[in-house]
């Protein structure tokens, strides 16, 4: 998987990309901001440890530990999509698919507003695990399935005119770049938020920054499917 | 569900005990005999208003017997865990168990503390059947729930199967189960409490239902066969992973009171009384190298006295008992407090060394012999019982009666209901607060205080105070 993303730039037809291009890697950098500052995706772990242990070290450690399970969580989401994408002819049919997905989790999101406490049964200890069931449970990595389809189509991989095999490579090589690209955007903005806290803006801010995201967040699913299949349908006609 | 956390949750003890001072406390009334419904009373608190230190407001329950004696909220502090990611609930709902019915009351405190009334009943048959226990008793607030322990397992006199700790939503509240996978060697219940982000929880032993309902069995008693064991689980994995036997002798270990702060993994626990010489007897416990470990660290003797001037139960001794009936540690982990319900002795120890508590301070009120009245001139029956500290811990409540029974062999002459207050000094030492002196209604007696907003044996923190 990880040659693939040493041949990503090689395989890649950067000069003739769509204009769209720009627009989804500012969406995938962008949905990482927004999920690294949302509390919810683990921010506030990251002072806890750190101020628990009395060292910025053991804050660094959950901030690695929470980017590993969000990135696990967006690896298995896209994954089996960069399988399917084999399926050229079917490419459509994925898209609109990806996206009524999305937006069908979205609108479940809106309308059940239980949140998951099974969460906080986690033990403290298995960060990565806490991570990667939250990015799971929320939704967090299904954000990134209409980007990371839109990219694809974007970089021509789905035009069914390669090898199934290079296509798989490259299909996959995105997905690894997408969820790298994210993490990265995400742990950077969770990670800048619990340092500033640890280090000047102190506890009082926990629970000041904490707002609730709940239908925010569900929409930007609905959101996220709904740009995705509009462009979608209209690239069809 | 709420768009911010509730103002009342604090991310750090240090942060619960620089937030403004309680107005209101709620405190539980009992009908000793049964014959009127139980009922929750909020007080005023607030100095300088004009009805400070009196009932604003009653609630009084629809059905009788239900012994009220521990209650909590749904939600506090421990909500803005970073584990839960959610802290959208309000601190709004006050759980009352039925220690006797099994009945648990759920009161709705908004919009305003003096129109409190009751959102929902939970009937004894829904606990029995979801759960296999009875005789609800200490309600916790955590992150994914409410968590009740119970005293006495199925059956109707609670022998059948141990009694252990349920979940509650703290939304809806429909009973969700027990909490337990391995209970280990646990078999009797009392009081829990935890360290979140350590990821343990601690849970004490009283004694079975027929062991305290009719009464204290002084046969069991003397043959040390009350509780007397502390228990520690793995919060998470619902195990218990470790039993510490406080000696047979130690009977009734009951409060247990971990440090607020969690960086802090050590606790304390009140034994009522010791068979072999009387005394009574607080236990520091702590975690080290991955064990758990527990000494006695501080001891009260009984006091002296005639005969003549003693209870049936207690002339055989000639000594009153301390029977430290409730502990209770400050926000700041620094003064625990004491409650020696026989002698009458309110006393708070200097903890900042947990391991060698200092006494600090003392008053009293009431006691068996002592009789001790309130500076105010007023009559106090019983002793200091259930102990309550505001979150700046400059206020210590307190009220009389220990359970309807217990009360009637302990103190024959009866029982009115009071709740007293006394100031803390800024390096320690207690004064009891002439002006406040709560006395309730007659045939009434008070158990557990709440206070507004928060108090220090409900909320539980993931963050350190440094």
């Amino acid at each position: 998987m990880f040659d693939g993303l040493l041949l990503l730039p090689v395989g890649l037809d950067w000069g003739h990309a769509s204009p769209t291009l720009g627009w989804l890697w500012l969406a995938l950098v962008a949905s990482g901001l927004y999920h690294g500052v949302n509390p919810g995706m683990g921010w506030p772990l990251a002072v806890s440890a750190g101020l628990m242990d009395k060292s910025p070290r053991a804050l660094f450690r959950a901030l690695w530990a929470l980017s590993a399970g969000h990135l696990l969580a967006t690896l298995l989401v896209l994954l089996p999509f960069a399988f399917l994408l084999v399926l050229a002819e079917w490419q459509r049919a994925i898209q609109i698919s990806a996206s009524l997905l999305v937006i069908g989790f979205g609108v479940y999101r809106l309308i059940v507003r239980r949140h998951p406490r099974a969460l906080a049964r986690i033990p403290p200890t298995q960060l990565a695990v806490w991570s990667f069931a939250v990015a799971i449970a929320h939704g967090a990595a299904l954000m990134l399935v209409p980007i990371y389809l839109g990219l694809c189509q974007a970089f021509d991989l789905d035009a069914g005119h390669e090898a199934a095999g290079a296509l798989m490579k490259a299909s996959l090589a995105m997905a690894v770049l997408v969820s790298l690209v994210h993490v990265a955007a995400m742990i950077g903005a969770g990670g800048s938020l619990a340092w500033l806290v640890y280090r000047y803006l102190g506890l009082r801010f926990v629970a000041r920054s904490w707002f609730n995201l709940d239908a925010i967040w569900a929409a930007s699913l609905v959101l996220v499917g709904a740009v995705a299949l509009g462009f979608n349908l209209a690239s069809w006609r | 569900m709420t768009m911010r956390p509730d103002p009342t949750f604090h991310a750090s003890p240090k942060l619960a005990m620089e937030a403004p001072a309680e107005n209101f406390a709620y405190t539980l009334l009992l009908s000793p005999d049964f014959s009127k419904p139980d009922a929750l009373a909020v007080v005023d608190v607030k100095p300088g208003s004009p009805t400070y230190s009196q009932i604003v407001h009653t609630v009084t329950m629809p059905n009788k017997g239900d012994e009220f004696h521990h209650f909590g909220w749904n939600a506090c502090s421990s909500a803005l865990s970073p584990l839960a990611g959610h802290a959208f609930i309000e601190r709004r709902y006050l759980i009352i168990p039925g220690l006797r019915s099994s009945r648990i009351y759920i009161i709705d405190t908004k919009p305003d503390p003096t129109k409190a009334n009751i959102h929902k009943i939970i009937e004894p048959e829904e606990v029995f059947k979801k759960t296999g226990y009875s005789r609800p008793h200490t309600i916790h607030c955590g992150p994914d729930g409410v968590y009740v322990s119970t005293l006495g397992g199925g059956g109707k006199d609670g022998t059948n199967g141990p009694p252990g700790v349920f979940i509650m939503d703290c939304e809806t509240f429909e009973v969700l189960g027990r909490w337990e996978i391995d209970r280990g060697p646990q078999t009797l219940h009392y009081d829990f409490w935890w360290n979140l982000p350590r990821d343990y929880m601690v849970t004490s032993e009283w004694g079975l239902p027929p062991q305290f309902e009719n009464g204290i069995v002084p046969e069991d008693l003397l043959s040390n066969k009350y509780g007397h064991r502390l228990h520690f689980w793995d919060l998470r994995a619902r195990r218990n992973v470790q039993t510490i036997d406080l000696g047979a002798n130690h009977q009734m270990a009951l409060e247990v009171r971990p440090a607020h702060d969690p960086v802090r993994e050590y606790g304390f626990a009140g034994v009522v009384v010791d068979t072999t010489n009387l005394e009574g007897s607080i236990w520091t416990w702590w975690r080290e190298g991955g064990k758990f470990h527990a000494e006695k660290t501080a001891t009260i003797p009984p006091e002296p006295a005639a005969k003549e001037k003693l209870p049936p139960l207690l002339q055989g001794f000639g000594a009153v008992p301390p029977l430290v009936t409730d502990i209770d540690l400050s926000m700041d982990d620094r003064f625990l407090y004491v409650s020696c319900w026989g002698t009458g002795e309110m006393r708070q120890y200097d903890v900042s060394d947990p391991r060698k508590p200092k006494l600090a301070g003392s008053v009293h009120t009431g006691g068996i012999v002592r009789r001790a009245s309130h500076p105010n001139g007023k009559a106090y029956a019983g002793g200091p019982q259930m102990v309550e500290i505001s979150r700046d811990g400059r206020r210590v409540y307190w009220t009389n009666s220990l359970y309807s029974t217990w009360d009637d062999q302990f103190y024959p002459d009866g029982m009115p209901g009071v709740e007293v207050m006394a100031n803390v000094g800024g390096s320690g030492g207690l004064e009891l607060a002439k002006d406040y002196f709560v006395s309730f209604p007659d045939g009434y007696r008070a158990h557990q205080i709440r206070l507004e907003g928060g108090d220090c044996s409900t909320d539980s923190f993931c963050y350190p105070s440094a």
